[in-house]
Order: structure tokens, then C-alpha cells, then sequence
């Protein structure tokens, strides 16, 4: 694991000694996130999200373990018990906004660590398992989410529910019979209340597992850097502590002051004013839109509107599930040898397509399924598979390349870094 | 092999949502959608500047008084107010002693069972209750409301779009549908106009809202002295403010605690930025290596690259 000439672990007393030859906790600290773990030294804050997400856990975990001590997961009473904590529970109305909010921080910070691994190509050899890992977590994320939106119970809450699962009943032959066993019945009622608070609770601990492993196999390479050269000498890395704590501790600053203003002054702001509402399985909302973290695959879902073969409502399940599935083939989809995108001018602008893109289809998402919405989501739609899937893979054979620095250092000394940490001896 | 079998179904999918465009495409053209009639007659919430909007805003305990005043005397005959206890009065300025009174005043009673018997009674609130709901229960609401049932107001302001400026545009919104012109000077389509109990009102979503007018005339509700004139849209107002007092009571300490918040974590960053600034350019880490063009051993390092290169220089 790691560089020849990452520094070694000393216990600094006795005690650590002592503790070192029976649990090296302390060792795989510093091995990890230490002075033991040497990083190119011209990282930039893109590379400071990856920590934030790993925060924004710990924030969802804490304010979560804390609600849960006064959330009643029933369909009577989830609803009146939200808003007990909103009103009755001390700084509750703090737990709650900070944890509703702290799911968006949460994706928000996980599709700037996405799409800083789309184009530094951080998703390439020999960074394939972490790259897929990463996508394990998302998709756990966007499960627990989902489930999380249905725990207070209100109109969204309900319906949300009765939309996304309904997404299986589109499966041929099995799809309604695993529908229902998903809800424990045939519409969302008290067994998929608790199902869905058990499982809420549950998974984040699987993501913090499936952490540990994305961080192991990022260990095994080291991190990449926005050059995409491979480390050579030790002249190209810092140790992670002080350089990248330092850094992250800068990022982890402003993360938090944008995240404060949402929870203090915005705090219903990427809500919906509906779920206030309490759940009435008589009364279906003009308007059914999950929360905005799901509007892109939202989209992708409702721009199949015509049968072709099979139904339109399987093509737009299949392409909405095909859509983060196919990010796993990424690393053999893109085959060019060159990793960062500062380098491959073509793929820059095509990746720079794909961002607007992805807006667009958030925005579409997040519209009434109405037009023009419904046909700007199609042409959208198009072309994320396109680019994923046709344009990538030619233009990784295609592309003329901008020529790669010998090494980091070099590219350092050449100031095509803006900012690089100081050479360690 | 993947990329082959990737193609083929990145062709599959383009395909399909081009076909699914082009019907799209041949249907929009052949029939534009046209505009509801619910949404050209919709008109939005009316911009209203209450006390409390913005981060620096804070409730007005006058007005919210003057709101609770509205809402006891015109809304609670037929509203619920679920999740707001006699007791939370006490944060709008009103005494302990006050809040007993108005409790134990409530025309309507809680719903109690008597100690002797077990029968269903009810009983005077105390300021512990939650505000007693006018009807027993939602049959009860429907069968005195024709069928419609009157909705709690415990979140009312938070549970629409617009919050309590819509409404306060709702409750004075009521127009006449016969005499009624949009912007564009179109009169209300026969089709659109309320019929049986219903009441025209464009702020409402489809423009017919069972609720008759709640407020129907300048003063229907005394204010004390020293208080602004209870005109209707003065009314609006303050029990909109009210309302939003008791959908998001905590909001004044959520703002106060939110700018300690930002003043902590802005000192904060700034000592972290410092931190790193120091970690990354300060002394500490130049006496390790200076780095830079003129760092002698980076020009020897420039010299042997271009060396290597067959760059003279």
C-alpha cells in the first residue's frame, strides 16, 4: 500500500508502543490520513469534496440518531411527531432543517466529487474499484434518501412513495408482485412506513462500510491528481497531514458557511411546500416531483412517452436505472490513455456539454410534465447516452492530445499548477 | 466488447427517446397546447412586506396579537389549529394569567370523559391543551361545510406556495365572477364560474374555493386602541402573520442563532484559510524547500529537462 517512501509510523510513548504492537489503530490513522499518506502535491479544491461528503455523513448520522429518539414511525402519528420536534423537542427545528438540508449538502458535495472524477478521469486504470465503489455509494444514498423523504409522512412523502415504487410494477411478468412486497401492501401505508424507517437507519451505516472500502482501494494507487501523471518521486507528493488537513479544513470552512445559510435562513427553500400537508391517500398533488437531487433520472424517466417494442413507461425505467448503471463501464467506455480532461481539449467541451446537460434535464425534472418540458428532456436525454456511450468511446480513439507534463513536479515548475504545497525532501 | 455492446444500446436509447420525440414534436405542432382557463385567471400572491421577511426580519408581537385575534373570533369556527398549545401564546406576549383565561374562555371544550362514569364529556381547556378542533371529526367537518372540510391552519403558511402573503391575497380575494376581468380583459368562461356553494376567487388554483368570504367588512373585529384601523386588508395581514407565527414559531430564534452561526463560522474559515495558507506558503514550510523558478535546485532540475528535451538555454 502506498509509496516506497511514505513516512513509517512511530509511537511517540510508551503507551502508543504499547498499543501499537497489540491494536494499530493510530498506525492505520496515520497510514490513512496521516503524515504516513503522501499525496500529489498540486491537488486543487476540487479535491476537497470527497471529505465533505464523508462530513456531510457524519452531519446526516448525528442529526438522524437524534431525531430518531423522537420520531414515531407510524402512519397515525409520523406526521404530528415531526412536528414535535419541530416544536416541542429543544432545538429541534434545528435537527430537522439541518438534516432535510443536510441531504442536499450531502449530494450536492457527492455530483462535485462525481463530475471532478468525470473530468479528471479519476474513474481510469488503475482507479476502476474506486471509481465503482464510489457509484455503490451513490446509489445507497439515493435509496436512503428517497426513504427518508417518506418518513414525515406528508403528501410528497406519500405519493413520492406510490410514484417510485410504481417504477417496478413496470416490470414485466414480476413487476406488481414486487412492487407490493416492497410496500408490504398494495399502496404506502404503515408497513412500508416502518419498513422504510428500518431501512433509513440502516443504510447509512452500510455507506460508511462502503466507505471504508472506496478509501482502501484509493489507498492502493494513491490519489490521482489534475495533471492524471502517476507520481514518480517523492518530490511529487506532500504527506496528507499537515498539507491536505490544512486544505480540507479551509473547504470544510466554506462548506459549512453555505450550508449554515440554508439551514438558518432557507430552510424550506429546496422543499416542497406540499409536504406539509399531511398524507391523504384521496387526494393526489397537481404536481407529483421528487426532491431535486433525483430530478436528472426524473427526467430520463418521463422522456419516454411512446410504446416501441415494450412499454414506454419499461423504457423509461430501464433508461433511468441504465443511466447510473452505465457509469460503472466508464473505465472501459473511455479507453484514451490520458486522464485529466485539462488535457484532452475535445472530450473538455463534450464534458462541458454533459454539465449543461444534466442542468437541463434537473430543471426539466423538476417542471410539470408538460411541454415544451417533456420535449427538451427527450433531446437531453439523447445525448447523456450519447455522450456516455457513443461519443466517449470513439472520441477516446479519436482525440488528438495536448502533450502530458514528465511528472507533477514538472508541471509544477512549469506554473501549469495554480497552486502546489512545496516539495518535501 | 463493451464498447461494441455500449454502443449499441446508447443507439438503442437515442432512438427511442427520438421516436418518443418526434411523436412529441408531431403532436405539439398539430395541437399547441393552449393555456386553462385556471391558469390565465390565476393571479399570483400579492407582494405583502411583513416585519418578519428576510433574515434580519423579526415577528411583530402587536400584529401577531392582532392576528390571533382574527383568528379566534372569525377562522376557529371552522378551522382546526392542531399543532399549537394554549401554552405557545405565551411566546406572542401574552401573560401567564392571559393565557389561562383565553384557555379556559375557548367556546369550544376538549373532548374529556367523566371521572365517574366513563361517559364521553368535555371539560374547560388549560393552557397544556393544543387548540380544541370545532368539530369532533371529519364527518362532523364535511356535514357542516358541504362536504368540503375545512383544513387545520397549524401550517397552513408553510403548506402553500407563496406562504402567508397568498394568504393573506386569498381570504380578501373574493371577486365577482360576472363582472371579473383578467389582464388581458377576458371575462370568466361560463364553465369556470362557481356553481352551487362554491365562491369565485383567483388566488385559489381552480378558481372556485368552497370557503365563503371570511372577512366581509371593514372592523368585523374590535382591535384595542393604539392598533392600526381593522380594515380588511389590515385583518389579511395579521392573521396571515399569525398563521405563520404558528407554522414556524421558532423562526426569530432560527434567524438569531443563524447569524451567531455565520459570524463562528466565518471567524472560523478565515483562521482555517490562515492555517493552510501558513501549512502551504508560510516560513515553517520554506525552511524545508524553498520552491519557485529561482530555487537553485529547481534550475539545476529546468536545466537537465531541457537537456533531456533538446532545448538550448
Amino acid at each position: 500500500m502506498s509509496f516506497p517512501w511514505a513516512e513509517e509510523y512511530k509511537p511517540k510513548n510508551s503507551f502508543m508502543r504499547w498499543l501499537d504492537d497489540r491494536l494499530p489503530l493510530p498506525r492505520l490513522v496515520y497510514g490513512s490520513v496521516g503524515g504516513g499518506y503522501p499525496v500529489p502535491r498540486n491537488l486543487n479544491h476540487w479535491w476537497n469534496f470527497g471529505v465533505l461528503a464523508g462530513l456531510a455523513l457524519v452531519l446526516q448520522i448525528v442529526t438522524g440518531i437524534v431525531m430518531a429518539m423522537h420520531y414515531e414511525a407510524s402512519a397515525a402519528g409520523a406526521f404530528a411527531s415531526v412536528e414535535h420536534v419541530m416544536r416541542d423537542v429543544n432545538q429541534g427545528w434545528f435537527l430537522r432543517y439541518a438534516h432535510a438540508n443536510g441531504a442536499s449538502f450531502f449530494f450536492i458535495v457527492t455530483y462535485i466529487h462525481i463530475f471532478r472524477g468525470l473530468y479528471y478521469g479519476s474513474y481510469k486504470a488503475p482507479r476502476e474499484m474506486v471509481w465503482m465503489l464510489g457509484l455503490v455509494i451513490f446509489l445507497l444514498m439515493m435509496a436512503t434518501a428517497f426513504m427518508g423523504y417518506v418518513l414525515p409522512w406528508g403528501q410528497m412523502s406519500f405519493w413520492g412513495a406510490k410514484v417510485i415504487t410504481g417504477l417496478f410494477g413496470a416490470i414485466p411478468l414480476v413487476g406488481e408482485p414486487i412492487q407490493h412486497w416492497l410496500l408490504g401492501g398494495y399502496a404506502p401505508d404503515q408497513a412500508t412506513l416502518t419498513r422504510f424507517f428500518s431501512l433509513h437507519y440502516l443504510l447509512p451505516f452500510v455507506i460508511a462500510g462502503v466507505i471504508i472500502l472506496h478509501i482502501w482501494a484509493l489507498h492502493i494507487p494513491g490519489s490521482g491528481n489534475p495533471t492524471g501523471v502517476d507520481v514518480k518521486t517523492p518530490q511529487d507528493t506532500v504527506p496528507f497531514h499537515p498539507y491536505y488537513t490544512a486544505k480540507d479544513g479551509f473547504g470544510a470552512g466554506v462548506a459549512m458557511i453555505f450550508l449554515a445559510v440554508l439551514i438558518f435562513f432557507l430552510p424550506n427553500f429546496l422543499g416542497h411546500a406540499v409536504n406539509y400537508v399531511p398524507a391523504n391517500p384521496l387526494s393526489t398533488p397537481a404536481h407529483i416531483v421528487p426532491e431535486w437531487y433525483f430530478w436528472p433520472f426524473y427526467a430520463i424517466l418521463r422522456a419516454f412517452t411512446v410504446d416501441f417494442i415494450l412499454p414506454a413507461k419499461l423504457w423509461g425505467v430501464l433508461a433511468m436505472f441504465g443511466s447510473i448503471l452505465l457509469l460503472f463501464l466508464l473505465p472501459w467506455l473511455d479507453k484514451s490513455p490520458v486522464r485529466s480532461g485539462s488535457y484532452r481539449p475535445t472530450f473538455r467541451m463534450f464534458f462541458w456539454i454533459l454539465i449543461v446537460d444534466v442542468a437541463v434535464l434537473g430543471y426539466c425534472g423538476g417542471s410539470p410534465a408538460e411541454e415544451p418540458y417533456v420535449m427538451i428532456s427527450q433531446v437531453a436525454t439523447m445525448y447523456y447516452f450519447a455522450h456516455f456511450l457513443i461519443i466517449l468511446p470513439i472520441l477516446s480513439m479519436v482525440e488528438k492530445t495536448k502533450p502530458l507534463p514528465n511528472s507533477i513536479s514538472e508541471s509544477v515548475l512549469h506554473g501549469e499548477a495554480a497552486e502546489a504545497a512545496p516539495a518535501q525532501a | 466488447m463493451v464498447r461494441i455492446l455500449g454502443f449499441l444500446v446508447g443507439l438503442g436509447f437515442v432512438g427511442v427517446a427520438a421516436w418518443s420525440l418526434l411523436w412529441g414534436v408531431i403532436a405539439y405542432v398539430g395541437e399547441p397546447p393552449a393555456a386553462t382557463a385556471e391558469h390565465r385567471f390565476h393571479e399570483e400572491a400579492r407582494n405583502i412586506s411583513y416585519s418578519f421577511n428576510g433574515p434580519l426580519g423579526r415577528y411583530d408581537t402587536q400584529q401577531l396579537q392582532r392576528g390571533f385575534q382574527v383568528f379566534k373570533e372569525v377562522c376557529a369556527a371552522c378551522h382546526s389549529l392542531n399543532y399549537v398549545a394554549f401554552r405557545n401564546l405565551r411566546e406572542i406576549g401574552y401573560t401567564e394569567a392571559e393565557v389561562r383565561a383565553i384557555a379556559d374562555q375557548w367556546p369550544i371544550q376538549v373532548a374529556s370523559i367523566n371521572p365517574d362514569t366513563g361517559e364521553p364529556a368535555t371539560r374547560k381547556a388549560i393552557p397544556a391543551d393544543h387548540f380544541p378542533s370545532p368539530y369532533a371529526n371529519e364527518t362532523a367537518g364535511r356535514a357542516a361545510n358541504n362536504n368540503a372540510l375545512p383544513p387545520d391552519l397549524s401550517l397552513m403558511a408553510k403548506a402553500r406556495e407563496g406562504g402567508p402573503a397568498y394568504i393573506a391575497s386569498l381570504i380578501t380575494g373574493y371577486r365577482d365572477p360576472a363582472t371579473y376581468r383578467n389582464e388581458e380583459g377576458e371575462a370568466l368562461p361560463a364553465e369556470n364560474r362557481p356553481s352551487g356553494t362554491l365562491h369565485f376567487n383567483p388566488y385559489f388554483a381552480n378558481l372556485n374555493i368552497a370557503m365563503p368570504p371570511p372577512l366581509t367588512a371593514d372592523g368585523q373585529v374590535t382591535y384595542a386602541p393604539g392598533n392600526p384601523a381593522p380594515t380588511r386588508a389590515q385583518m389579511a395581514e395579521d392573521v396571515s402573520a399569525f398563521l405563520m407565527w404558528a407554522a414556524e414559531p421558532n423562526a426569530d430564534q432560527r434567524k438569531n442563532m443563524g447569524l451567531v452561526a455565520l459570524v463562528f463560522l466565518t471567524l472560523a474559515t478565515i483562521l482555517a484559510y490562515m492555517a493552510y495558507q501558513q501549512i502551504w506558503h508560510g516560513g515553517a514550510s520554506r525552511r524545508v524547500r524553498r520552491t519557485g523558478a529561482l530555487d537553485p535546485e529547481n534550475q539545476a532540475r529546468i536545466a537537465e529537462a531541457k537537456g533531456e528535451a533538446g532545448i538550448a538555454g
